[in-house]
């Protein structure tokens, strides 16, 4: 991904965090801990188990659409970060060639099963955690982390890195543009100028941050980044978290699909 | 490369987590004590800087290919182990949650791979005795090459452990090991002349930076061991016993290697209450136990090493494609139908 375009992917999702919608509105914990549920109830199945996962759309779909987060921006994401899990699940095929059948009449290599049960356990996951910063924001989840037992150290550090991830990310676009005009091509993209340019970056990152130490410290720092929001724990929030974790319960234990397609085709005659 | 949640299973996540999470309290606490405020937008900020430059590539010599920072073993230098692994663990931290490298139950397997490796195994064991005092440069050179290395050699069987440990993808170990090692080889080597380049450059502008670390106790000082290895394996307990009754059937990798070793099928079973309570609960809910479908309940389930694959009941399947399609059709509907709702009455 080219450096402009990951950095504006970035802010797009930052912005969207900003937004007031129901989904928003709820606690970071909460949203965090149902994040959580999902992915280890997701990641459970078994490896050939697909149908069983379908259901679990429903928890994406319901906080991008309740959250007003555009749907084709998550898709966009997911698509663009699934080269490592396509490449290692892609060999399923070859290395499981067991054959069965999947439908009357239809059978494939048991690999290629497996193979998609990953892929539909990747899109699952990697949407529920990009929804999750779509609609709490950075600096809310480290607030829920925070409040959820992490070190006050590990949670002021990641706020830090957050609040000057967009002032070194534009920082570094100038001298990579600056490289990449002096370069004619590509003489200047090698180690020796790589080294020297984050040499420089790095300095100017230590003095910004003595710079910044003394600007908090006459503002009264002492450790912990203070917030002023009050978190408390809503009744909507526990309701949320319960009717997830229930939901994904029940999808979990109980074959949905097969029931549904059973009472259809029962009801069908 | 990062393990991502598809991969793993609840167990193996759960566990690693487990461990993260014991790392990130144990580097702070140590950190509490001896830092000074300071350090705290320092050390945000270089999160943020080895953010920015994993973002700038460089083309390496001789393959035309390009390549980028990973920053655990220049953090390390910069740092001490401490600060360097709570960076790392906030920069993978963002990266799965804005960038979704990953995913969040494979975050504690990756800030593990990518943070314990080069900070409490590599920059100790290796880097600072190879590097003495830091004043001579091919010292650097060499140290930066051999802890970059095995710092990422270490990151790459981890990732390969964790995969086959999951199984849930059919890659055997041996063949995802040649694949992982060499490549891994070949970025540790890179990785290694640039932090030396970058360490050197350091040392030429600013040499008061690096002495700052130097003197630092290595990690692991005053920490008594036995409360830690306590702590570790109530954790290891707690996660493998509870996420591990959710984890499949089939023997995965652990348990195939098991068995060839001692000629048993697996671990021996003890007889206590909750184990088998847990595996009758399980054998009553797991929809395709052995990955067959369930056989009819007065049929003898037989005790198969292979789960084989029967012929599937036809009806079965058109059941489960039906209802498939209906879950789908029936969710993707009530998201689009939230947002037409929304539309017509936003303002």
């Amino acid at each position: 991904m080219s450096f402009e375009a990951a950095y504006s992917g970035l802010g797009r999702l930052d912005r969207l965090s900003y937004r007031d919608t129901m989904i928003h509105r709820l606690d970071p914990r909460a949203k965090v801990v149902a994040t959580m549920l999902f992915a280890v109830a997701v990641v459970s199945f078994p490896r050939y188990e697909i149908l069983s996962l379908l259901p679990f759309f429903l928890f994406p779909v319901l906080i991008g659409a309740a959250g007003d987060i555009p749907a084709g921006f998550i898709a966009r994401k997911v698509v663009a970060v699934s080269p490592f899990a396509i490449f290692v699940g892609m060999l399923n095929p070859l290395f499981d060639s067991a054959v069965v059948a999947i439908a009357p009449g239809v059978s494939v290599s048991a690999g290629w099963v497996s193979f998609a049960s990953i892929l539909v356990k990747f899109a699952l996951t990697i949407s529920a955690a990009l929804l999750l910063v779509a609609t709490t924001s950075f600096p809310g989840i480290c607030r829920g982390l925070r409040r959820l037992g992490l070190p006050a150290l590990f949670v002021s550090q990641l706020l830090f890195l957050y609040r000057y991830l967009f002032v070194l990310l534009e920082e570094a676009m100038r001298v990579v543009r600056a490289r990449e005009m002096r370069s004619f091509g590509k003489r200047g993209a090698g180690a020796r100028v790589f080294v020297r340019v984050v040499g420089t970056l790095f300095l100017r990152t230590v003095e910004r941050a003595e710079r910044i130490y003394g600007a908090m410290l006459a503002r009264g720092f002492r450790g912990e980044v203070p917030s002023m929001r009050q978190e408390t724990l809503r009744t909507s929030d526990v309701v949320f978290v319960a009717a997830a974790g229930g939901f994904f319960a029940l999808c979990r234990f109980v074959p949905v699909p097969q029931t549904i397609g059973r009472l259809i085709r029962g009801l069908a005659g | 490369m990062h393990m991502a949640d598809a991969l793993l299973s609840p167990a193996v996540g759960g566990a690693f987590w487990a461990g993260t999470v014991g790392a990130i309290g144990y580097a702070s606490k140590k950190l509490k004590e001896r830092l000074d405020d300071r350090r705290i937008p320092l050390m945000g900020v270089l999160g943020a800087f080895i953010f920015a430059s994993q973002m700038i590539n460089f083309t390496i010599p001789g393959t035309g290919s390009s390549g980028h920072l990973g920053g655990g073993m220049i953090l390390a230098v910069l740092l001490g182990p401490h600060a360097a692994f709570l960076v790392m663990a906030s920069v993978l931290a963002v990266q799965a949650l804005f960038f979704a490298d990953g995913g969040l139950l494979a975050l504690g397997c990756n800030i593990w791979n990518l943070g314990i490796y080069p900070c409490f195994v590599a920059w100790p064991l290796i880097y600072r005795p190879l590097a003495g005092d830091g004043r001579s440069p091919r010292r650097i050179l060499v140290a930066s090459l051999a802890s970059g290395v095995v710092g990422l050699q270490l990151g790459a069987l981890s990732v390969v452990l964790q995969t086959s440990l999951s199984g849930v993808a059919a890659l055997p170990f041996g063949a995802f090991l040649l694949i992982m090692q060499p490549i891994h080889l070949a970025i540790g080597i890179v990785e290694g002349f640039v932090t030396a380049g970058v360490i050197h450059y350091v040392r030429a502008a600013r040499p008061e930076i690096l002495d700052g670390t130097a003197s630092s106790p290595p990690p692991g000082a005053g920490v008594s061991l036995r409360n830690l290895s306590i702590g570790f394996l109530a954790l290891a307990i707690v996660a493998g016993g509870a996420l591990s009754w959710l984890a499949s059937v089939r023997p995965d990798g652990l348990e195939w290697s098991i068995g060839k070793v001692t000629g048993k099928g697996g671990l021996p079973e003890r007889e206590h209450e909750v184990p088998l309570a847990l595996k009758s609960l399980q054998k009553r809910t797991a929809f395709l136990p052995g990955y067959g479908f369930k056989p009819p309940a007065n049929e003898a389930k037989p005790k198969e090493e292979a789960p084989s694959w029967p012929n599937i009941d036809a009806g079965a399947s058109i059941s489960g494609l039906i209802g498939g399609f209906l879950v789908l059709v029936v969710t993707f509907g009530i998201g689009w139908a939230i947002r037409a709702f929304r539309g017509r009455s936003a303002p």
